[in-house]
């Protein structure tokens, strides 16, 4: 009995000194942004491996979720004869919740689980030990330009992706089902207000792009450095900003939709 | 260089002790790096070489004692006095530690990239001719991965010569060398030794090839130095235990078993 106690407050200790640890990793990052920011091209190059490596993936997936929207959609409003407000339907959708949800969940394992894999490697190899040797601040060199690169990245993904899926529920009610295109463009116009949906929609995603790559960096940076070390804490940044996402995505939309 | 400066040691470490996961690495030791020498720490693996040098390197901070470098106290160093002091010092480490997403050119260029606004064409001179020092100049196109072990640990001290610095520090320099890379290597630490006057310290568990280049020896094991003194001051030490580490036999004060229950015994079953 005395046993599970102590394991249990063990094992809530350890949760909460890691937290802490990853609170003081995220400061420490944020004092070293106004100086990265001067060697711009180190958040390019960044946001090209982060970013445009995960273009394909997103618009792929964007396109097949658009699609499948405006199939379930189609399928249940038309019993209504109301298949003209479809675009507002795959819209909303998009832009409010699966947008950033899911283009945060598609990043978290592509890109996410790449820059925790790449991060740990580089420690596993001494490279982080042999710049701290050369006077050079491996937080501030290698990881804060990766995490500005994931800030960056994902609310244009995320825009991305509701856009393409925008495309791909037309392509499905209009193209295939023989909706009017004129009511779909101008129900999915009418309907998705600036502030609302669209703001709220990239606000949402500005978070999660935070919270994902946050994670990432500080499991890479933090990993035990060995192979399995590196391993272990590629899956933990997954499951990890999965889990993330999704519950804040919760908290976001109880503050952002709540009509009470 | 002043006289008093030639007889001051480099590095003075005075009852140096560090626990790891209350394990004594160190426990209270004294040692000296004289300018300008070789100096060798040997020991058995996971004696804590390696972690003597990041000590040294201010990666570390020990439990007790000091850590001396050019008359600066490491472990109490700001952290701008810090790197300050470590664009002084080259390090080595086991695997090279090269970036593996930039080439051999600019693995060379990246400390001068990023503490130097120096104008490109010097840049280049400047990572060709360090590059000529360990013989690949014609290698700068090459990626790490391409490198063999050996032609990394040269790229990597072609990046630790970079910045001219007045120490460099090796860890296992010759660990998993073939031979011709091995005799590359010491060779290469020898002559880059005398030609630019710098105070070497070599890390290593390869006996003979240390000791060839080596002008002193620190032996450490089990947190304490077990002897020190020329290669050939160990070689006539009556210690038992020394004698076995330097020429390599598998049984002595060391053994060769892990303690385990009586042999038979456990045959048969009865041991616990
Ligand atoms: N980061 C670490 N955390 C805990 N223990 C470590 C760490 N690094 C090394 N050790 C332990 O410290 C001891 C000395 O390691 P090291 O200096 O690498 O030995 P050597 O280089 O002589 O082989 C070893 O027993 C090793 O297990
Ligand atoms: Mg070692």
């Amino acid at each position: 009995m005395i046993d599970q106690f102590q394991q249990l407050g063990h094992a809530v200790l350890k949760i909460l000194a890691n937290l802490g640890r990853g609170h003081i990793f995220f400061l420490r990052i944020v004092a070293n942004i106004p100086g990265i920011l001067l060697r711009p091209y180190l958040i390019i190059a960044q946001i090209y491996s982060v970013g445009v490596l995960s273009l394909s993936l997103i618009i792929v997936s964007g396109l097949f979720v658009g699609m499948v929207l405006g199939l379930q959609g189609y399928n249940t409003l038309v019993n209504f004869g109301a298949t003209e407000s479809l675009g507002a339907v795959v819209s909303l959708s998009l832009v409010r919740e699966l947008g950033p949800v899911l283009t945060s969940l598609l990043f978290a394992g592509r890109a996410g689980s790449a820059l925790t894999a790449e991060i740990g490697l580089m420690k596993a190899t001494e490279q982080l030990s042999g710049m701290e040797m050369m006077a050079v601040n491996p937080l501030k060199r290698v990881v804060t330009p990766r995490l500005l690169g994931g800030m960056i990245s994902m609310p244009l993904l995320a825009a991305i992706f509701s856009a393409v899926g925008i495309f791909g529920g037309y392509l499905v009610v209009v193209q295939l089902l023989g909706v009017d295109a004129g009511a779909y463009w101008s129900q999915m116009q009418d309907k998705t207000d600036l502030i609302d949906d669209i703001l709220n929609g990239v606000i949402k995603s500005i978070v999660f792009g935070i919270v994902v790559t946050w994670i990432a960096v500080f499991q890479g940076y933090d990993c035990t450095p060995t192979s399995e070390g590196v391993s272990r804490a590629t899956t933990r940044t997954v499951v990890h900003s999965s889990l993330a996402t999704l519950a804040l995505d919760f908290v976001l939309t109880a503050l952002m939709f709540n009509q009470v | 260089m002043t006289e008093k400066h030639n007889q001051e040691p480099l590095i003075k470490i005075r009852g140096l002790s560090f626990a790891r996961d209350e394990r004594w690495i160190f426990d209270n030791i004294d040692m000296d790096m004289q300018r300008g020498k070789i100096t060798a720490i040997m020991g058995p693996s996971g004696t804590g070489k390696t972690t003597l040098l990041r000590l040294i390197g201010g990666q570390l901070i020990p439990d007790a004692g000091t850590i001396e470098v050019d008359g600066l106290q490491v472990p109490n160093l700001g952290i701008n006095a810090l790197y300050s002091l470590r664009k002084r010092m080259g390090m080595l480490f086991q695997s090279g530690a090269l970036l593996t997403d930039l080439n051999v050119f600019e693995n060379v260029a990246f400390p001068l990239r990023e503490h130097t606004k120096l104008p490109e064409s010097i840049i280049h001179n400047l990572v060709l001719m360090k590059l000529q020092a360990v013989g690949l100049r014609g290698a700068r196109e090459l990626m790490p991965s391409e490198l063999s072990g050996g032609m990394a640990r040269r790229v990597a001290l072609a990046r630790a010569l970079v910045f001219d610095p007045m120490m460099i520090m090796y860890d296992e320099p010759f660990t998993g060398q073939d031979p011709i890379s091995m005799g590359v290597l010491v060779q290469l630490i020898k002559s880059i030794n005398q030609a630019l006057g710098l105070t070497s310290i070599i890390v290593s568990h390869d006996v003979p090839e240390t000791a060839s280049i080596a002008d002193y020896i620190y032996v450490i094991s089990n947190g304490k130095i077990v002897g020190s003194g020329t290669p050939d001051e160990l070689n006539t030490s009556k210690s038992a235990w020394l004698q076995q580490f330097l020429n390599g036999e598998s049984d002595g004060p060391v053994p060769f078993h892990y303690p385990a229950p009586d042999y038979v015994q456990d045959l048969l079953g009865r041991a616990k």
